[in-house]
């Protein structure tokens, strides 16, 4: 425990010290001297012609809390099941804590795995459960029961050590799959689909109370979902992997506001996307013409451009305006015709044509911070979208 | 439900009464006082009394239990090694092979099975006897308990075992802390199959036993030659009873299983 810059609350401190600030301030991987606790070096793994996982290289840092998120079948489980030593890899080596763990059998690893379907073993109660890690590690029976009780009020479900696993609920299920994979105190938790099975009330409360449990113990955790709304929520970093290969990793805020190009932009969250090809580049001001719109303007410090380019623009519905008057500004501004509202109660998501009836639907997303029913909108209105220079965001493709 | 109309009704009678008259014409004459098998003349159990005097019969009876015993054990344990085989390790090369060979004593005539068994000893210069049979029952036994086990692994969540082995379980404490444990109905019901299949069998056994070995079939088979007694009708009925009392509990292990798997 002798790393200068440990910003995560240690295990005994008290509860809820805003871990929101905490958190800003955990950035291992922006420091040098941090030693990552997981590497991935250059590892493949081939299912016959299919390659699952492509040349993937990742570094996790202790305390970390990180999701892998990507459509199902983009290689996400297999690579978490190479860490938990399910899957060997085709080439490339797995490191954990510094040393290589590519040939340790999975029952060898210190590393713990919380299963989608949460694998609880049926025949045995849920204390049982909990005990079964630690009676494979040889532990004393008064030992062992105290770590069940601890690992019991841990997650909440005090009294239900007796029950078998058909007795419970889906969210006591997930918790007593939980507490099994932390009973032993990994040093480093897997999760795979963690709350996939959960509706989404339980799903938001669960979110979470994992957080404050990843904080308390100060495990590192590895979550694999195709929930962007679960890694966003709970990650300090995340990857977004595609077809095999990792294509960004970033805190959520810099994945959702600065995509490393468009597959990432159009996998997380709303994105229009439109072509548009470079007039002029005066420092970080790029001016542009894109087709149905007219001028653009856009600030871009990133990625190097030139006059007569031809380059994809992305912008977020939210950060697009919509009004009735023409706004004053002289570009990033089209006119349309409002073909669909969508009412989704804490916003509204407009569907606008632009450039008549055979052009092009733009998403715009409305906030609705007011009570009012009636809505300065409706169907069919002749309405003006613009946009701030700061909002559109040179894809790469 | 759907009733039965007459007709449909008066075949299912039919049926049954042809699969089940004989045995319980059987049945009912094992309790005929009378010395003649087709003569009733009153309720009695004297020929099951006289079945305790008959000391030949009851050393067959005691060599038929023994050799079921051991060899349904054998076949149980080689089966499940066989069904695991199948059902954990993929497409291994040679697998289809792999596959139709240990089901193909199910499907094979008994008396080829019992010839190439014999043939096989007498060109090994095995003495005949008990354990002779005992193999050669292993043998039919083993390819039905890998059946009835391979159809419980098939239905089995392969991440229970990858959870017990993540928890630090190696390979054989998690087969047997989570998998036997799981799949035993099935593995207890495939030894009741190959324990009644062992008693039952008399073709194969009369191909590999030897002088000292008579197992309770070959026993009956050579008796009834001689004339059918009411006592041969005793020792059958109790035979019957016993292999339904296995095959009635084989079934319900299943059931019970199939609701435990949900």
């Amino acid at each position: 425990m002798s790393e200068p810059n440990r910003a995560r609350p240690a295990p005994d401190a008290p509860r809820r010290v805003s871990p929101g600030s905490v958190r800003r301030a955990f950035q291992p991987w922006n420091e040098p001297q941090a030693r990552p606790i997981v590497e991935f070096r250059q590892v493949v793994k081939r299912f016959g012609a299919v390659t699952a996982v492509d040349h993937v290289s990742l570094a996790l840092y202790p305390r970390e809390f990180f999701a892998l998120l990507g459509a199902s079948g983009c290689g996400k489980t297999t690579l978490m099941r190479m860490l938990a030593g399910f899957e060997t890899p085709d080439a490339g080596e797995i490191l954990l804590d510094g040393v290589d763990i590519t040939a340790v059998p999975a029952h060898l690893r210190p590393v713990n795995m919380m299963f989608q379907s949460y694998a609880l073993f049926p025949h045995l109660s849920v204390a049982d459960n909990i005990a079964y890690g630690l009676k494979r590690e040889g532990l004393p029976r008064p030992e062992i029961a105290r770590r069940v009780e601890e690992m019991l009020a841990l997650v909440k479900l005090e009294g239900l050590g007796r029950r078998k696993p058909d007795q419970l609920s889906g969210g006591q299920r997930q918790r007593v799959a939980l507490a099994r994979s932390l009973a032993k105190r990994p040093k480093l938790l897997l999760l795979d689909e963690p709350m996939a099975a959960l509706d989404r009330k339980l799903r938001e409360a669960t979110q979470f109370e994992l957080m404050d449990l990843q904080s308390e113990l100060g495990t590192t955790f590895m979550v694999v979902t195709h929930d962007q709304d679960e890694a966003m929520t709970m990650a300090d970093r995340m990857a977004v992997m595609e077809r095999g290969r990792l294509l960004q990793i970033a805190p959520p805020d810099l994945i959702y506001e600065a995509p490393a190009n468009r597959y990432v932009a159009e996998f997380v969250g709303d994105i229009n996307v439109f072509e548009a090809r470079i007039r002029a580049v005066e420092g970080e001001l790029v001016s542009a013409d894109a087709p149905l719109i007219g001028a653009i303007a856009f600030d871009e410090e990133a990625v190097r451009l030139a006059a007569g380019e031809s380059v994809a623009i992305g912008l977020r519905p939210e950060k697009i305006m919509l009004s009735h008057e023409e706004p004053p500004q002289p570009v990033n501004k089209v006119r349309g015709e409002i073909w669909d509202i969508g009412y989704l109660g804490d916003m509204t998501m407009v569907q606008v044509m632009i450039g008549g009836d055979a052009g092009r639907l733009l998403k715009v997303s409305l906030t609705n911070s007011t009570r009012r029913i009636a809505r300065p909108f409706a169907w069919e209105d002749e309405v003006w979208l613009s946009w701030d220079v700061e909002a559109g965001l040179v894809l790469p493709p | 439900m759907r009733r039965l109309g007459p007709g449909l009704l008066l075949a299912l009678i039919a049926g049954f009464a042809f699969l089940y008259l004989p045995i319980v014409a059987l049945i009912a004459y094992s309790f005929n006082a009378s010395r003649l098998v087709t003569v009733w003349g009153g309720f009695s159990t004297r020929w099951y009394h006289a079945l305790l005097d008959n000391q030949p019969l009851l050393d067959a009876a005691w060599l038929s239990i023994r050799l079921a015993l051991v060899s349904a054990t054998l076949a149980t344990c080689l089966g499940t090694l066989a069904a695991l085989a199948l059902a954990r390790y993929g497409r291994f090369r040679g697998r289809t092979l792999f596959s139709a060979m240990v089901v193909a004593p199910l499907v094979m005539p008994e008396v080829i099975t019992g010839l190439s068994l014999l043939l096989l000893f007498v060109a090994a210069d095995v003495e005949r006897g008990f354990w002779t049979v005992t193999i050669a029952h292993a043998t039919l036994g083993l390819g039905f308990a890998c059946i009835v086990v391979q159809a419980r692994l098939v239905g089995f969540e392969r991440s229970l075992e990858e959870a017990a082995q993540d928890l630090g379980a190696t390979p054989l404490v998690t087969f047997a802390t989570v998998t036997l444990p799981l799949i035993w109905p099935s593995v207890a019901a495939a030894w009741m199959l190959a324990f009644t299949l062992s008693l039952d069998d008399l073709v194969i056994a009369s191909f590999t036993s030897g002088p000292g070995a008579t197992t309770l079939p070959m026993r009956l088979y050579s008796a009834v030659r001689l004339g059918v007694s009411p006592e041969i009708n005793a020792a059958c009925t109790i035979m019957i009873a016993a292999v339904a009392v296995a095959v009635i509990a084989s079934s319900l292990l299943l059931k019970r299983q199939r609701l435990a798997a949900g």
